[in-house]
């Protein structure tokens, strides 16, 4: 009984997992598609505003409020212009910037912030415990967008006070499910062999448990990643996001709030991009759970049949 | 054989698909179960058994499985060839079945009354009153007292057994012609088990219905079985008659099985230890836990008394057993031993030191000293570590017992004393068979050289064939290394040629303490003699 099977076991799933992960992506073309469309612009994100970033700024009282899909000027001016005549192309490239940025930055301090409280919420059994979870509670049971007017009409709208209120208002998610998650995972029987071996709270906590939690931390902050751009622009809108000549996509769409009627492309790209981003992200996150699970694996694995 | 079986399943083969080759996971099956005849189907976890019978009743999701060639004839019918409608109208009518769980395969949020009445109503036999009378003739026929009044009660309210009574009645409802029990009985206690199979046994005579029991215990398939099937990965290795299987066993595999019957006198039978008794190593007295339970409303605060005044002694390269039915304290025992749990009261003295009173540091160094196997190798090790990062991690704990330099070496030991390759040490936990798991566990529990092992429950999720393995390997530990073992069970069997001294508890309490022999040569308390006389006896010999 010595010999070793492995012939049933699945393949290691970590580093060997690159090419099938690739593989289950390529099963299922939604994910692709939005993955493709998602790195595309990550891309124009970080190389956009280095190639056309002037332009983004630069009035064109030729071109104002021009409407898109006209050949009679400049490429970049197909999607039409503003009321100042700025090429819309070049305002969505660098606005993309600001917007995944600011989304991007929040997402990761509420992961951070979030994951440790809960961490440490869900481990202790002592009052801090129970006090970090009121906290949560309270944050949660405020209505988060009328905490960020407040606070951000208080500290006045920046970068990162932006950042700040839109990763405060985030925290009780990932503190929540971390809670629950360490509350299942202190149970298991791991985590009490290694009591019985003698090893300590922080040894457990961040050897044995915190390394079961990021799975889950990874997908809940890229479907929230979505949540945040539409907070982050529905902060912008109402003008207390962004402030000029800083833009994000939000602060594009309340620009041309008051032209709907006469030139609705000015807030139509932008919020088409916001759409589809989080639409994106959203595929993305459903597919990787799927891939995650190995009880539903098997509709992203090409199935082979036996000859008969 | 019977001429006309009520089912005959011919050819089956399953794959279950997915990138790699498709796994077979029953190949080539073939069986035949006749009215009145009870068909065990043998086999030990994987091999098959449960996908056997999943597909005679068509609830096996395709894909990922995909039935690749067979036949099920059911009553003259090939099942194959019939519509949905037809199907589902067979099942429950004329093919039912009962699970393992009876908690998960009844929903919480209906009363047991209601979810048997539902079986009437779906297939359109009886409604309202009539149901319900019906239903109420059931549970008093199962044998749940008081039937009328517990028909409102939910699921939660009724022990293991009794759900697993309003399972069988709501299989037996429609009085199908054939029964399917997938391990009817595993999560069961003993004694519960035994009432479980007379039950099972009575209402087959009385309808004369076909019954598959599909099951991995030998002893359950011994007092139930008119003919067996033995599957081993997917394929039947041997079917027959009961008595020829159990008595004459033509495979290989199949005469390994019955070797680990412990009921056998086989040849590795003891295992008990050989040496003389060494000096005493812990001392246990009056050892007692309380749960506070939350206060009802109106009553004063109640409290539950999972330990109550236990005590023992375990001398060094001494094996205890102790065994009792879940919820017997046995488990919470091994725990305040090694202080997972607190105690309420009582003293354990491990070489003249109290456990309970020891500062950290001290605390520390016995955690050296005695180390536990916990019962699911599943779950005991972390699931992102190698197999080198858990021998190792006693090791990063405690660093004075070994220079870092070592420990590959000491790890490829260890791994050969509990007889695995040295070279499998950079492989993730899920690549390994339960057997091995277990065996890495205990590779871990020896890495800090203990004195005391307390295994709770530690082959109890082991198949039988491996269980047998399993404590030989402990066995043969203790007498090379002087190990003392705390060897927690509620399967008595087991422990028959392993302990030295068995402490029978329940409710809390020690029934019965007595050296092994004349535990099973002459059991003074009565519960003890209860738990003996549940190992169930053979068909053909009763």
């Amino acid at each position: 009984m010595s010999e070793i099977i492995i012939t049933a076991a699945p393949p290691a799933p970590r580093f060997a997992g690159l090419r099938t992960t690739w593989r289950y992506l390529v099963r299922d073309k939604f994910a692709l598609v939005a993955v493709g469309f998602l790195v595309l612009l990550v891309l124009a994100a970080i190389f956009g505003p280095m190639l056309i970033g002037e332009l983004a700024t630069r009035p064109g009282l030729r071109q104002r409020n021009l409407a898109p899909f006209s050949f009679a000027h400049d490429w970049t001016y197909f999607l039409g212009a503003d009321t100042l005549g700025r090429s819309i192309i070049a305002r969505l490239l660098v606005g993309a910037q600001n917007t995944l940025g600011i989304a991007f930055a929040a997402v990761v301090v509420a992961t951070l912030v979030g994951g440790t409280l809960g961490l440490i919420a869900g481990y202790t059994q002592r009052l801090y415990g129970a006090a970090i979870l009121r906290l949560a509670d309270i944050i949660m049971s405020f209505p988060s967008l009328l905490l960020a007017l407040i606070v951000l009409y208080l500290l006045g709208p920046s970068v990162t006070n932006l950042v700040f209120v839109l990763a405060f208002t985030r925290i009780p998610i990932y503190l929540r499910t971390t809670r629950a998650e360490v509350m299942e995972l202190r149970q298991r029987m791991f985590v009490q062999a290694a009591k019985s071996m003698g090893a300590g709270h922080l040894r457990i906590v961040l050897r044995h448990i915190a390394p079961l939690t990021i799975p889950t931390l990874v997908t809940i902050a890229a479907i929230d990643f979505a949540a945040v751009i539409l907070a982050e622009s529905a902060l912008s809108f109402l003008g207390l996001g962004i402030q000029p000549p800083e833009f994000t996509w939000g602060a594009m769409v309340a620009t041309g709030r008051g032209y709907l009627q006469s030139a609705w492309w000015i807030s139509f790209w932008p919020g088409l991009l916001i759409m589809l981003t989080t639409l994106s992200l959203n595929i993305v996150a459903s597919w990787a759970r799927t891939a995650a699970d190995p009880q539903q694996r098997w509709r992203l694995q090409k199935l082979q049949r036996s000859p008969r | 054989m019977n001429p006309s079986p009520i089912l005959s399943v011919e050819g089956l083969t399953v794959d279950f698909l997915s990138d790699a080759a498709p796994l077979r996971a029953v190949d080539n099956v073939s069986f035949a179960v006749a009215p009145g005849e009870t068909l065990c189907i043998l086999g030990e976890s994987g091999s098959g058994k449960s996908v056997s019978s999943s597909t005679i009743l068509d609830i096996l999701d395709c894909p990922p499985a995909e039935i690749v060639a067979g036949r099920i004839v059911f009553e003259g019918r090939d099942m194959g060839t019939l519509g949905p409608a037809e199907r589902r109208d067979i099942n429950g009518r004329r093919i039912a079945m009962i699970f393992q769980d009876p908690l998960a395969h009844l929903n919480p949020v209906y009363t047991v009354g209601w979810q048997i009445c539902e079986v009437f109503e779906t297939h359109g036999v009886c409604r309202g009153e009539e149901a319900r009378r019906r239903a109420v003739e059931l549970l008093g026929h199962v044998g749940i007292a008081e039937p009328a009044s517990r028909m409102d009660q939910y699921p939660h309210e009724f022990s293991g057994g009794q759900r697993q009574r309003i399972m069988i009645a709501m299989a037996i409802a429609l009085k199908p012609s054939l029964l399917i029990a997938d391990e009817p009985t595993t999560a069961l206690d003993v004694s519960v088990q035994a009432q479980i199979l007379d039950l099972l046994r009575d209402l087959q005579r009385e309808f004369g219905m076909a019954l598959i029991l599909i099951t991995h215990d030998l002893e359950v398939a011994a007092s139930m079985a008119d003919r067996i099937v033995v599957m081993k990965a997917g394929k039947i290795v041997e079917q027959g008659p009961a008595r020829e299987v159990f008595t004459a066993p033509q495979h290989d595999y199949t005469r390994k099985l019955m070797s680990a019957l412990p009921a056998e006198p086989a040849a590795g039978a003891d295992r008990r230890s050989k040496s003389e008794r060494g000096e005493t190593l812990l001392v246990v007295k009056g050892l007692t836990k309380t749960y506070e339970l939350p206060k009802s409303m109106f009553g004063k605060a109640r409290s539950l008394l999972a330990v109550e005044d236990v005590s023992f002694s375990v001398s060094q390269g001494e094996t205890l057993g102790i065994v009792g039915e879940s919820g017997s304290g046995k488990s919470t025992v091994a725990r305040m031993l090694l202080r997972l749990n607190e105690p309420t009261a009582g003293q354990a003295f491990y070489r003249g030191q109290d456990i309970f009173a020891l500062d950290p540091s001290e605390m520390l160094a016995l955690r050296r000293k005695v180390q536990m196997v916990f019962q699911d190798p599943y779950g005991s090790m972390n699931p992102r570590m190698d197999v080198f990062t858990i021998i190792s991690e006693p090791w990063l704990i405690h660093k004075d017992i070994l220079p870092k330099a070592q420990w590959r070496a000491r790890v490829a030991e260890l791994l050969e004393l509990v007889g695995l390759q040295p070279d499998c040490m950079g492989r993730h936990i899920h690549q390994f068979s339960g057997g091995q798991r277990q065996r890495i566990a205990i590779a871990r529990a020896l890495a800090s050289d203990p004195e005391l092992l307390v295994c709770d429950e530690a082959v109890s999720a082991l198949d039988v064939s491996i269980q047998a393995q399993v404590i030989d390997l402990l066995a043969d530990l203790r007498n090379r290394l002087g190990l003392s073992y705390i060897f927690i069970t509620h399967d008595l069997p087991i422990v028959r040629h392993f302990a030295d001294r068995i402490i029978v508890m329940r409710n809390g309490r020690i029934v019965e303490s007595a050296p092994t022999e004349s535990l099973f040569g002459s059991p003074k308390a009565e519960y003890t003699r209860m738990l003996l006389a549940a190992v169930p006896q053979p068909k053909w010999s009763r």
